[in-house]
């Protein structure tokens, strides 16, 4: 294949060497999981046009295989932090559906009760602890879990998802320094898609120097991985968790991604011509989720109807958690003047 | 600068009369605080810039790194907006830091983490988070400090929602707000004042309390109410003294923190005396000053006898050279003049 494009993903790996360290169980799990998501954001990309949803979007499509790979290494009990593209990494931790469609609808019993919006989703059930729409900002909090963590003896490790953009603000450098110093049990967990609203990588950071590599010269166990490819990511996250488990520190880790859709609403947004609408095509030729859909298939541990019962499982939970959603309570006056302050 | 803390010394400082009750320094007082609260709960740590270092952020962190231990008191890299958030983060997971800067002018580098995350994070989550953790600075003023090393801020932060703003005037409120403010579920920022450190004042021992968000008289008068915090109260006090003779009384109303802004005690005082002069330590415009001020208008315009007079800051940056500094800061004697002014005598 000729290289057309900046960011063209030539060297998707194969989930051959990894498919074998694993059950079928847990191979699946993470195909349900990616699907569940992917499904869940082309339908509120599908009614996002009705605008019950009066909140700013950034849609995971094309991002699933890191949001599932880096959550199914992490355990419940696990800290979770992440920047503005947050439903991926909700869901994948273990967010509840109902809980971010009606926050997404504004209603009382959203997840942040109408007071996060989409850029703010929690689910401190499950270790979703928040999310910030000031790009580096989540970055540093995930930093403090992981100083608590150590200074109460818990045995929780924190993980953060930032952009490649991230990488541009300083608060990332002073927490990664701060956490390598410390020996922090901390996963900083770089999802590279290359682009900053419209602004492409290359023009905001200098060619050639690979952003793992300026989280190595920090003195972290640093890695980049394919982002496409679930297992290879379940697997770099994995080791990191075992790392920050015997206190061995933070780790960092890149993962090449791509957005399918635009930065923020619904749609590809190529057209405008800020990246080259073949590339976008490009990186859907290597679906994270149809991808890997079909080697499972390849290798016996998926059939096809399996595959389609699947998809009806989950298209049932989100046509009940859209009803959940729509029909749910309106904030009151009274909700506005709540939570400034607590006891 | 050797000749800062002489400098420091020639203040004058004005005490609780001795008597039964013990006294402590300004700085005691604040060790003392860090030490019963770091004995008392475990989760509370320190953290900044060389306070385990012999200089011990002006004696108010010393020997608590020796008492605790480098895990719960511990020297900062130069990360501030870092290291504000990850206090935040760390008060979210059940820690209660206390994070303390030389200067509030540092504070600026975490705006960021304070604005945006650690003031905002119980609203946007609707309640499910706290972030229990304490910003300690001390304001400095004199001896050349200039433009970066003398600002008092708080003006700045009053007007964002989910913030605490803390500034004693005495030990006995600079230990018992310190114990509060570790003791609070929200952020708290405390700025304290360099020129206040050398004061002794009555403080009790063990652990209590000076509520956050209440104020206090000082003095009680008939002619004006002097409303304000930290040194530019104390300052606005030794005026009043020097008054005295020519008898005129005034409230001297020590709001020890602003933000809650105790509404009640300056309408309170107002209303009584009809005149109000409102001092702070950071600039006039757009901060403490005008705020009260405005408390004031809305609430009581119809019993004002005089116009609502207000002394803070020029609205300068701070001259770093001697002279262009004493003409910068309010002094006693600007105090009296605006006092005078008011009462027309």
């Amino acid at each position: 294949m000729v290289i057309n494009f900046p960011y063209q993903g030539s060297d998707f790996d194969s989930c051959d060497e990894f498919v074998e360290r694993h059950d079928a169980d847990f191979l699946t799990r993470l195909l349900y999981s990616m699907l569940r998501i992917r499904r869940i954001e082309e339908a509120i990309e599908g009614k996002y046009h009705e605008d019950q949803m009066k909140t700013p979007i950034h849609l995971v499509i094309g991002q699933e295989a890191a949001s599932v790979g880096a959550c199914s290494a992490l355990r419940e009990s696990d800290i979770l932090y992440c920047g503005h593209r947050t439903h991926g990494a909700y869901l994948a931790k273990g967010g509840d559906l109902k809980g971010m469609l009606s926050e997404f609808f504004c209603r009382l019993n959203g997840c942040a009760g109408s007071r996060g919006g989409s850029m703010h989703l929690l689910d401190k059930s499950v270790g979703m602890a928040g999310s910030s729409a000031i790009v580096a900002g989540a970055v540093p909090i995930a930093t403090g879990a992981a100083l608590s963590a150590q200074l109460r003896g818990d045995d929780y490790v924190s993980c953060v998802f930032l952009g490649d953009a991230a990488t541009e603000e300083g608060a990332v450098w002073e927490s990664l320094n701060f956490a390598a110093l410390k020996k922090l049990p901390i996963i900083y967990f770089c999802e590279n898609n290359f682009f900053s609203v419209c602004t492409p990588l290359e023009e905001r950071q200098p060619a050639g120097v690979a952003i793992y590599k300026k989280a190595a010269a920090f003195g972290l166990h640093s890695v980049q991985v394919d982002g496409s490819n679930v297992l290879k990511v379940n697997e770099a996250v994995a080791d990191a968790v075992a790392r920050a488990r015997r206190g061995e520190g933070p780790s960092f880790i890149e993962a090449e991604v791509y957005r399918w859709r635009g930065h923020g609403g619904a749609g590809d947004d190529s057209h405008t011509g800020y990246r080259d609408p073949a590339e976008v095509a490009y990186w859907q030729k290597h679906c994270p989720v149809e991808g890997y859909a079909d080697f499972l298939q390849q290798q016996g541990v998926l059939n096809a109807l399996q595959r389609a019962a699947m998809e009806q499982q989950i298209s049932d939970e989100i046509s009940e958690a859209f009803l959940h959603a729509e029909k749910s309570p309106n904030p009151r006056k009274e909700d506005l003047y709540t939570h400034a302050y607590c006891d | 600068m050797p000749w800062a803390e002489a400098f420091i010394k020639s203040q004058p400082s004005h005490t609780t009369a001795p008597g039964a009750a013990r006294e402590l320094s300004y700085t005691e007082a604040l060790n003392e605080a860090l030490t019963l609260a770091m004995a008392l709960d475990p989760h509370v740590f320190l953290l900044g810039q060389g306070v385990d270092d012999p200089s011990s952020m002006f004696g108010v962190t010393k020997g608590l790194a020796e008492q605790f231990g480098s895990p719960r008191v511990f020297d900062t890299p130069l990360s501030e907006e870092g290291l504000t958030g990850i206090c935040t983060g760390a008060a979210m997971h059940g820690l209660r830091p206390v994070y303390c800067h030389n200067r509030p002018d540092f504070l600026l580098l975490a705006f960021n983490q304070i604005v945006n995350h650690a003031s905002k994070i119980h609203y946007m989550d609707n309640g499910l988070s706290r972030v229990p953790m304490v910003i300690w600075s001390a304001i400095g003023r004199g001896w050349g400090s200039g433009a970066q090393h003398s600002q008092a801020i708080q003006g700045l932060l009053m007007s964002v929602p989910g913030l605490k703003i803390v500034m004693p005037s005495t030990p006995y409120d600079a230990k018992g707000l310190m114990l509060a403010a570790i003791a609070d579920n929200n952020p708290v920022l405390i700025f304290e004042h360099r020129w206040l450190m050398k004061q002794q004042g009555a403080v009790p021992e063990g652990i209590y309390k000076v509520p956050i968000g209440k104020g206090v008289y000082r003095e009680r008068g008939t002619d004006l109410s002097i409303i304000g915090t930290s040194h530019a109260l104390a300052l606005a006090q030794q005026a009043l003294a020097s008054l005295k003779e020519q008898g005129i009384s005034a409230d001297a109303v020590d709001l020890r923190t602003l933000k809650p802004l105790d509404h009640e005690i300056i309408l309170e005082s107002v209303k009584k005396t009809g005149r109000a002069l409102i001092v702070d330590t950071g600039w006039a415009m757009g901060g403490a000053c005008a705020e009260i001020g405005c408390v004031i208008a809305e609430n009581c315009p119809q019993i004002l006898k005089a116009p609502i007079k207000r002394i803070g800051l020029p609205d300068l940056p701070t001259p770093a050279g001697h002279t262009l500094e004493q003409l910068y800061y309010p002094s006693e004697e600007t105090m009296v003049a605006a006092i005078l002014e008011l009462v027309d005598k």
